[in-house]
């Protein structure tokens, strides 16, 4: 699987590298800058790009916006970014598009290299890795107001919000110990319930997550 | 003229005497105060000037006393604040300059110039204006010495028999009246040519309260590092002790006891992660990210996402303002949603920014319970200091019951 890399920091650019070379990854470019990311994600096309926010020039959001000025070119390019901090806003940027092919993860998830290996092949692959803490954050305002959520029990809630990491449907089974038939019955009835229509299967996970970030 | 203006004309015709002895005090301490400070050279005056500046200060303050009960309006002392208190010579020579270099004590003199001269004139203008009609309504009666002395005239009448005494009374009525019409007005007009020499300039006002804003910066900044100091002290370098001691535990396990290793070693990861919460959040209470990378309008819509409250947010910036501008806004504006949020339980909140008039403004208004108060409130306090940092302002409208809309007002350029 091809990856294109953008990280300022030596240390971390080059260990995210390796840890990606030892899950049998194929890192393309590795770059350091905002507009060397956007001119190597359009000339190279990868499988998945994991991308810093914070990039030089500016230092500021550049990596965000490199990566969105990209899929606009390329759409549903598969874009995992990474943050010293998870904002909201950026999450709703970033899923604005409602195609999928977006991860939005915490830097120190790369701690748990399988966990994060895994959130990068979800990515890849069309679907979405909401960091935990984006997702706690949008149950924490939902549960003060009267909106769609306030319809859903509270093991959908539970289930909507693994959903919303990006996990498949095996992987939440596991987690809350159901069947992974349990899970698919909760999640058609959150798709009913948030009124999602049934098309496009793999897209309604990420329209889920949307319903709430509006 | 009816009875009510006829009392007041007569007080105010009493009123201005003693500024006739206030006026004497203050020319004999006019010529004291410059003697004393002629003397200065000769070291003599640094003795005297201090004392005579208590002096002239509470002479000239009766002035401000008088002035304040005839226009109903106080006039603020204007002096800089004294110097610590030190003894001896050091001591007075630090009272003499401190006396010397503060703009109002040259104001204060000349006020001690104006006011024996042109204030007594307006004061006492009333009561001559009444003595002097008086004396013209008595004319009649005594008029035959004063026409047998000779050439001698009432204003313009000269006075030589009995008709023109007549003229002279009905002259004197209306000089009696005059001085009680005038009366009040006169007084007033010396109320404000005291307020002119005597209160504070613009200027004198505005540095007492950017001294007064600036050491309240200054020491919460102070308190700010000290915080930070202490949370990094006691939290995330405390944690990455643990973590090395953790690693060298590890180190020497694992050739004796692998899985303990194992356990130990995710224990450390959980603490480094813990570690990075900590920075995190350290971080965003000094310069919040989103602010850094986008600015106060996103960094505001950031803030209401991350709120319970419903919180709608239009920003209307034509630029960026400082830095430092930027986050007094960005936190006062985060302080404003919180309180909110503590007290009001709004069912929503809206959020405006908008620049005008080279101002940076922010709104906050919630419909919740209102009756917010700065003075019981600590939070509304602290937004009042972090905007008072940078000349700023805080209206406050909340009636018991509510709405309640904050309004923040920060002068600046826009980049």
């Amino acid at each position: 699987m091809r990856v294109v890399l953008a990280e300022d920091l030596f240390l971390l650019r080059d260990g995210l590298v390796r840890l990606l070379e030892s899950y049998d990854f194929e890192v393309v470019a590795a770059v350091d800058t905002g507009p060397a990311l956007l001119q190597a994600l359009l000339e190279h096309e990868p499988d998945v790009a994991v991308v810093d926010v914070r990039l030089p020039p500016t230092f500021t959001d550049e990596g965000l916006r490199a990566a969105l000025e990209a899929r606009r070119q390329v759409p549903g390019l598969p874009v995992l970014v990474l943050s010293q901090y998870v904002e909201q806003l950026y999450a709703r940027e970033l899923l604005a598009d409602g195609s999928g092919g977006i991860g939005y993860l915490l830097k120190d998830r790369v701690f748990d290299p399988d966990g994060f290996v895994d959130a990068v092949r979800r990515v890849a692959a069309g679907g979405t890795a909401m960091d935990p803490d984006v997702v706690a954050k949008l149950f924490a305002k939902e549960h003060h107001r009267d909106g769609p959520l306030s319809r859903l029990t509270p093991r959908e809630r539970e289930v909507l919000g693994l959903m919303a990491e990006g996990r498949s449907n095996a992987a939440i089974a596991q987690e809350l110990v159901i069947t992974e038939r349990a899970v698919i019955k909760h999640t058609s009835n959150i798709f009913t319930k948030l009124d999602l229509p049934v098309s496009e299967a793999d897209n309604r996970r990420v329209l889920a997550v949307l319903a709430y970030l509006r | 003229m009816n009875k009510l203006n006829i009392r007041t004309g007569l007080g105010a015709v009493g009123k201005g005497v003693p500024v006739l002895g206030l006026a004497i005090a203050e020319l004999v301490l006019f010529c004291l105060f410059l003697t004393a400070v002629s003397l200065v050279g000769i070291g003599l005056g640094v003795l005297l000037v201090p004392a005579l500046a208590v002096a002239v200060r509470s002479v000239v303050n009766a002035s401000r006393g008088t002035a304040e009960r005839w226009s109903g309006r106080a006039i603020e002392e204007p002096y800089l604040p004294a110097p610590a208190p030190e003894p001896g010579l050091k001591g007075q020579w630090q009272r003499t300059h401190w006396v010397l270099t503060d703009p109002a004590t040259w104001r204060d003199l000349a006020w001690m110039l104006v006011n024996p001269v042109a204030g007594v004139v307006v004061a006492l203008l009333p009561l001559a204006l009444v003595v002097g009609g008086i004396g013209g309504i008595l004319m009649p009666a005594i008029y035959r010495p004063i026409a047998d002395a000779g050439t001698n005239y009432y204003l313009w009448v000269q006075i030589s028999d009995l008709t023109s005494a007549w003229y002279c009374a009905a002259l004197g009525v209306a000089v009696l009246a005059a001085g009680l019409v005038t009366g009040p007005a006169l007084l007033r007009a010396h109320a404000s040519l005291a307020r002119t020499l005597l209160a504070p300039t613009r200027t004198a006002q505005r540095v007492r309260r950017l001294t007064h804003s600036r050491s309240e910066a200054v020491s919460s900044s102070a308190a700010e590092l000290r915080r930070i100091e202490r949370d990094l002290h006691d939290g995330a370098q405390a944690r990455l002790v643990a973590l090395g001691m953790n690693l060298g535990v590890a180190e020497q396990l694992l050739s004796k006891d692998p899985e303990a290793v194992r356990a130990i070693l995710a224990d450390t990861r959980k603490a480094s992660a813990a570690a990075l919460t900590e920075l995190r959040d350290l971080v965003r209470g000094i310069h919040p990210p989103v602010l850094a990378d986008r600015g106060l309008a996103d960094a505001v819509r950031a803030l209401a996402m991350d709120s319970p409250l419903d919180v709608t947010v239009n920003a209307d910036l034509p630029g960026r303002p400082d830095a430092p501008v930027e986050s007094a806004m960005y936190f006062a504006v985060a302080e404003a949603l919180a309180n909110a949020a503590k007290h009001a339980a709004p069912d929503s909140v809206s959020i405006d920014l908008w620049y005008e008039a080279g101002a940076l403004r922010g709104q906050v208004i919630d419909d919740g319970r209102g009756g917010a108060d700065p003075s019981r409130g600590t939070g509304l306090r602290g937004i009042e200091r972090r905007l008072a940092a940078f000349d700023g302002l805080l209206a406050i409208n909340s009636k018991p019951g509510g709405p309640t809309t904050l309004t923040m007002e920060l002068p600046c350029a826009l980049s």
